[in-house]
């Protein structure tokens, strides 16, 4: 069956897990996996796949724009307001794991369809991806919600240096992100670092403010949505709850890894690359069946 | 030895053990009295700082904002501090508005293996053109050469010093002395302590720590804080006179703080009276018998104490209390007179 090509810049943390991802994939194909450092260990890596591999960052893209369709960026926030408008311009289907903020918020469970025509996507942060459909499931059952509060936890190992230089941009994207997806009138979300040995698992605390809360209702929204993102993050679970108690209802979601590039721990790797694998295979099927 | 600084945390360590509920009356009237009081920092906000009024830890009575422009209002000598946990707090909608307010000075903490989240908001403040520490919390999980490595990158970014937060109250002196020495050693910029009491040590280990070379000590007032409390720095202040260390620290404005105002939001830390009987070397259960006296002749009841021990009055002699109250009184009359 073809496949489609795609780019992956950045080969830290995240873009050596999407990379594992996209070799498995029946309709991707990794076209050039570029970073700055050569000597990652995600470009040793790579090559040892027999996977193209360059240190020229985006250039690398910009200069044999063959390579790929559809280009993963796994860099910063800082540095995807510098590639967006060279891959807008190459007309590159764009996936951003960056919280830049530039292209339409995507949540794969909840906007699939709209995203697939837009040209910039960003996948928000692993919290996002963890706790925002939960956070959209309850708004669905109760529009009244006053507040919610997402607290993403996870191991400092699973945290690289990308993730960390952008930890004030994660934290506020991800309160932009639970109002944008729900409307609901205020939200916070707090982001802790675990260095705990053996690392900790990923884990998401959704806190709703609802006066008078339809436990039985919400337990079958939330548990519906949790089914569909397991669909495409198979370490996905409800961990806890929901639970009523003094006018707030507690979810507790876990991710576990699929151990790909980082050991299982960094579910939080997994349920933003799975999403954005999930992202590029949609988009690449619909181009397959156009051709 | 260089000057020592000290930083007061009472309005925001102090907002742990009061559920997050102090009032913006509190924070007006507190800030009013420590004109003068010889504090480099005053530093208000929710206990996990500034954004960190959440379900997860605790609603805050007023808002952040709220409380930074109140404490503005009254300060004017002391500076104007706020703390920061990224994670918790963001710049656009947190820090941001807290320079915009008239903050002077912010405390950047993170856990202490995780230095590389501070880099953006260190950086921020700095560029706002206002002093920016590092905090490193709960300290006694990591090595000494670990806590190093993660203060250099704070002293990287830019920052004014780095404080290590004993935040569980879990430090023995030698911990304190050994990890304050490697930082004051091979760092540029001051190292700073803040102590909690969970082993009775607060005060005992903030004085180690200056001995091994911290300029920062960062206490509260009354112990007012998380846990079991804090250094209790009117006590520190006590401390630091007996051993004749030169502050910039007003003793009794500091008691007055702590009397004044923290006494009647906590019950944690050691009386003003209790302390002055300790710094005076007078015997601790004259203190009632002392109370009652300045009440019935109008003198102070931390003079009484400082003359019993000038007096070198020993147990049982609480006879002497009275002579001493009715002396100071006698002696304030004088003084009145002489002034009209």
């Amino acid at each position: 069956m073809e496949k489609v090509k795609v780019g992956i810049i950045g080969t830290g943390n995240v873009g050596t897990d999407l990379l594992i991802k996209v070799l498995r994939s029946s309709v991707l194909t990794c076209g050039i996996f570029t970073g700055v450092d050569r000597e990652s260990e995600g470009i040793r890596l790579a090559e040892s796949m027999g996977v193209a591999t360059s240190c020229e960052s985006i250039r690398a893209i910009e200069s044999s724009p063959d390579l790929c369709d559809i280009v993963f960026d796994a860099t910063s926030a800082a540095f995807h307001l510098q590639h967006a408008p060279v891959l807008e311009r190459m007309r590159k289907y764009t996936i951003d794991l960056t919280p830049s903020h530039v292209g339409r918020m995507c949540i794969p469970a909840i906007n699939m369809a709209e995203c697939l025509e837009e040209s910039n996507v960003n996948l928000i942060s692993c919290g996002g991806q963890a706790a925002v459909p939960i956070a959209y499931a309850i708004m669905k059952t109760h529009p009244e919600t006053e507040y919610i509060e997402v607290v993403s936890s996870m191991s400092s190992r699973s945290a690289g240096p990308g993730t960390r230089a952008n930890i004030d941009e994660f934290t506020h994207i991800n309160k932009e992100a639970i109002m944008a997806f729900t409307s609901v009138p205020k939200a916070k979300s707090i982001f802790i670092l675990n260095p705990a040995e053996p690392p900790v698992d990923m884990n998401n605390t959704i806190y709703a403010k609802i006066d008078k809360a339809d436990i039985d209702n919400l337990t079958n929204n939330i548990m519906a949505m949790a089914k569909k993102i397991k669909s495409y993050v198979p370490g996905y679970y409800v961990a806890l709850g929901p639970v009523f108690e003094n006018g707030r209802v507690t979810t507790m979601i876990k991710v576990i890894g699929s151990g790909d590039f980082l050991p299982k721990y960094a579910g939080n790797l997994d349920v933003i690359s799975c999403a954005a694998v999930k992202v590029a295979e949609e988009y690449a099927r619909r181009k397959i069946r156009k051709e | 030895m260089d000057k020592l600084l000290f930083f007061d945390s009472t309005l925001r360590d102090g907002s742990h053990a009061v559920a997050h509920k102090i009032s913006a009356n509190t924070i007006r009237e507190y800030c009013r009295v420590a004109y003068n009081s010889g504090l480099y920092t005053i530093i208000v906000g929710h206990g996990n700082g500034l954004g960190a009024s959440s379900l997860q830890v605790g609603i805050s009575d007023e808002p952040d904002q709220d409380m930074i422009t109140t404490a503005r209002s009254e300060l004017k000598e002391s500076k104007l501090g706020a703390f920061l946990l990224p994670g918790f707090g963001t710049i656009t909608d947190d820090l941001g508005p807290a320079l915009d307010n008239g903050v002077d000075l912010v405390c950047i903490g993170c856990h202490c293996t995780e230095a590389d989240i501070t880099r953006q908001h260190i950086q921020y403040v700095r560029k706002r053109e206002k002093e920016a520490y590092g905090v490193l919390m709960m300290y006694h999980m990591a090595t000494p050469q670990r806590l190093l490595e993660e203060a250099l990158k704070m002293q990287d970014y830019g920052a004014h010093g780095v404080i290590l937060m004993d935040s569980a109250g879990s430090s023995l002196p030698d911990m304190v002395s050994e990890r304050v020495k490697k930082l004051a050693d091979n760092l540029d910029i001051h190292v700073g302590f803040h102590a909690h009491n969970n082993l009775g040590l607060a005060i005992a280990n903030s004085y180690t720590a200056i001995k091994s070379g911290a300029t920062i000590i960062d206490g509260t007032i009354r112990g007012f804080g998380a846990g079991a409390g804090n250094c209790q720095l009117e006590v520190l202040a006590g401390l630091l006179s007996k051993l004749e260390i030169e502050t910039s620290l007003d003793l009794y404005k500091l008691m007055d703080m702590s009397e004044g105002i923290v006494s009647k939001l906590t019950s944690q830390g050691i009386s003003s009276i209790s302390l002055t009987s300790g710094l005076a070397g007078v015997f601790s259960g004259f203190a009632p018998h002392v109370k009652k006296a300045a009440i019935r002749f109008g003198v102070d009841p931390r003079d009484i104490f400082m003359e019993l021990g000038r007096r070198k009055m020993v147990a049982g002699q609480e006879d002497f209390i009275v002579d001493v109250a009715l002396e100071l009184a006698n002696k304030k009359a004088r003084d009145q007179d002489l002034s009209f």
